[in-house]
């Protein structure tokens, strides 16, 4: 997928104003904070669950390379395939010789980030390939040539009227002054399209949320059902897989299942979740006859070791993104790339370069909700500091933000100074504003007072002329 | 070989070689014998309490259920529920012992063919492994008597579960798993594919708001079978 991280101010701006999209980001309250909550309240263990996903997790990455192989070797078992792939070029080469080899035509498609990373429907279509996002959310969008903007509800940023207007402009053989009385006549109308491809695709390609070293399955949660049509119906099934899907047994997917609807969907279990093992079986009447799992790393075994190491830990289920103010404010589309919100302003830069992806941690008021929510414990507001961090020794950062951060740097050493300059600040501010009561423009923080007022310091003067006040009383 | 480069990759960023083989025994034994984490209080009840709460949790999620006492009742019983829906009295159902075995010929209006599912299928009779009760969840593993795609392709998916087959957390339906089935092809206990189906298809994907029916069954119904009285 091109990456527009770069332009983030500029996509955030215009998000800002953009009627449809604020509508759109109105629903994540109710649709996602709110169910959210609701489900959490409903299994008292919740809390203690969240330190054993994190466990399991680090277990995991601790001994990666070792269950990554144990895995391979029970897929090969179960009659399948694992192609180990460095690199997103190398995964995309993997799908479509699979895909060639099995003299597809047609490709059906589960939603699957790892595909909008690697850019798999544009390198299939390049060679004659048609890919058919199944999906609902990811459907629309391939219709209209967008990315997606959620990681787990790609079309977060359509309202209805973006659905009916689309349907009616594509699927021309149906009357033009059909009604959609209800949400639910758009879904049909969409379901009557993908079941025809879902019976005459060539290959199956799926995500995978979990791989599992004990029994050599890879695991998909649904609520359509469009994956597990997917990966039945065709003759050759793919599921792509980050390295980082890794987990040891049936157990411990288990407990992680439990944590991954409830903080998705607010759901306390999604409609499909399916292990899948190996190619269909002698005496078998339904399955798919070849089985392949493209193992992608992607630069992530470049995190192990590192600050962003328990990046690593993140199951995908978006309650950062649900629960982050910027998110709720600029929408899936600006962040640029595969990955928004607060796991994307952390994975962003580590997969494609803070050079590149350095305004997204930046992206951010560090209130910590992303971090409160997450049900693998990720530090994500610390992770996206030592991206500010990496920015700043990197020289990546403007001139004059530079010098700024110097001269404060200069002062924060020298109390006395700092104490007399800001206490200086403080009142020349308040003989300034004593009029308007704000100020919506100031010298040197044009950036800053653009989108929105400073408010003037109250009495009393700065914290530490109050707090010694208060220990002479 | 991106393979040795990916190990090797990690190796590096974990500061260590490849796990030295006393490591390895230890995995493979937490693998062979998997630790048990939490597992919730609500699904640690007397059978018949797991049985209660595995219905209102099927029920809670748009499924439905008719409790039956006698196997022979199931014939009558799907006859009734597809007349109840309006639907027409024919239906795929799963090429089992215990469904080819019942006495269909007693209702001679319902057509019965025992296979895997089509596209045009209206309803389907999947033969049930084990019901979880902690979130109302069926377990479907696929074997050459209970084929995938009757839990797909049909727009009414109904299920015989025994209640016998009820447990309360999905560690136990593993365990099942792990006692009963062996697998042809591995020898394990794994099947190609396992199904855990929690109510009919649904998407949110439009306006996050819930509809039921995307591209699997637009309904499920649970005949529950009364083995434990």
């Amino acid at each position: 997928m091109q990456i527009h991280s770069p332009q983030f101010k500029q996509r955030a701006a215009e998000a800002l104003v953009d009627p449809g999209l604020q509508k759109a980001l109105g629903r994540a309250k109710q649709g996602f904070q709110v169910k959210r909550a609701a489900a959490v309240a409903g299994l008292p263990e919740f809390e203690a669950l969240r330190d054993v996903g994190r466990d399991i997790k680090n277990h995991t990455l601790a001994n990666l390379d070792f269950y990554l192989e144990e895995f391979a070797a029970r897929v090969e078992k179960a009659g399948g395939h694992v192609h180990w792939c460095s690199t997103a070029d190398e995964a995309r080469a993997a799908v479509l010789a699979i895909c060639q080899k099995a003299g597809a035509k047609t490709v059906t498609k589960g939603k699957s980030m790892i595909s909008e990373e690697l850019g798999v429907n544009e390198h299939l279509e390049k060679h004659g390939i048609t890919p058919v996002e199944t999906d609902l959310g990811e459907y629309i969008l391939q219709i209209r040539d967008e990315g997606p903007s959620h990681i787990i509800a790609p079309a977060f940023h359509l309202n209805r009227e973006d659905w009916e207007e689309t349907f009616r402009r594509v699927h021309t053989d149906l009357p033009a002054d059909r009604v959609f009385s209800e949400r639910r006549d758009i879904m049909t109308e969409a379901r009557a399209r993908l079941r025809q491809k879902f019976l005459t695709a060539d290959v199956g390609i799926t995500g995978a949320n979990f791989l599992i070293a004990e029994t050599g399955s890879s695991v998909i949660v649904t609520n359509e059902g469009n994956g597990d049509l997917t990966q039945t119906l065709p003759k050759v099934h793919i599921a792509l897989a980050s390295i980082e899907k890794m987990v040891p047994t049936l157990e411990d997917a288990t407990s992680l299942l439990r944590l991954l609807a409830r903080s998705a969907t607010g759901q306390d279990f999604s409609v499909y979740t399916t292990f899948s093992t190996g190619a269909r079986r002698a005496a078998e009447l339904d399955g798919p006859q070849e089985y392949h799992v493209v193992l992608l790393d992607g630069g992530r075994s470049n995190m192990l070791g590192t600050e962003y190491q328990e990046m690593l830990r993140c199951i995908r289920c978006a309650a950062c993104m649900n629960h982050c103010p910027v998110y709720g404010a600029v929408g899936g589309h600006s962040y640029g790339w595969v990955y928004p919100g607060p796991m994307g302003s952390v994975l962003t830069p580590t997969l494609v370069g803070v050079d590149k992806a350095g305004h997204l941690p930046n992206a951010s008021t560090f209130c910590g909700r992303c971090e409160s929510v997450c049900p693998v414990k990720i530090p994500l507001p610390k992770m996206m500091r030592h991206w500010r961090e990496r920015e700043f020794e990197r020289h990546l950062s403007p001139a004059a933000t530079r010098s700024a951060m110097g001269l404060w740097a200069w002062l924060a050493k020298r109390p006395e100074v700092y104490r007399a300059a800001t206490g200086l600040a403080v009142r020349a501010l308040k003989l300034l504003g004593r009029k308007t009561g704000s100020f919506s423009a100031l010298p040197l923080a044009g950036g800053w007072t653009a989108g929105r007022d400073l408010p003037v310091p109250q009495a009393g003067g700065t914290f530490m002329a109050q707090y010694a006040k208060s220990k002479r009383q | 070989m991106s393979r040795d480069a990916i190990l090797a990759g990690i190796r590096r960023g974990l500061r260590r070689g490849e796990l030295p083989e006393d490591q390895k025994a230890m995995l493979r034994t937490r693998m062979a014998r998997p630790p048990r984490h939490l597992m919730p209080a609500r699904s640690r009840l007397a059978h018949a309490g797991q049985v209660a709460l595995f219905v209102a949790n099927l029920e809670k999620e748009f499924a439905t259920v008719t409790r039956l006492t006698a196997l022979s009742e199931v014939p009558g019983a799907v006859a009734e529920f597809l007349a109840a829906q309006n639907l027409p009295p024919q239906l795929a159902i799963a090429p089992h012992p215990e469904l080819t075995g019942l006495a269909w010929e007693e209702r001679p209006m319902l057509r019965i063919e025992a296979r895997p599912g089509q596209a045009q299928d209206f309803a389907s009779l999947q033969h049930g492994f084990a019901g979880i009760a902690e979130t109302g969840t069926l377990m479907l593993p696929s074997h050459p008597t209970r084929p995938t795609t009757l839990n797909l392709l049909p727009d009414t998916a109904m299920v015989l579960l025994r209640t016998s087959r009820v447990v309360g957390a999905y560690e136990e339906a593993w365990d099942l798993l792990r006692a009963e089935n062996s697998d042809s092809r591995t020898g394990g206990f794994m099947p190609r594919n396992v199904m855990l189906v929690t109510g009919p298809s649904r998407s949110a994907d439009i306006e996050q708001t819930l509809e039921l029916g995307a591209h699997g069954p637009r309904r499920l119904h649970v005949f529950l079978l009364d083995d434990t009285q």
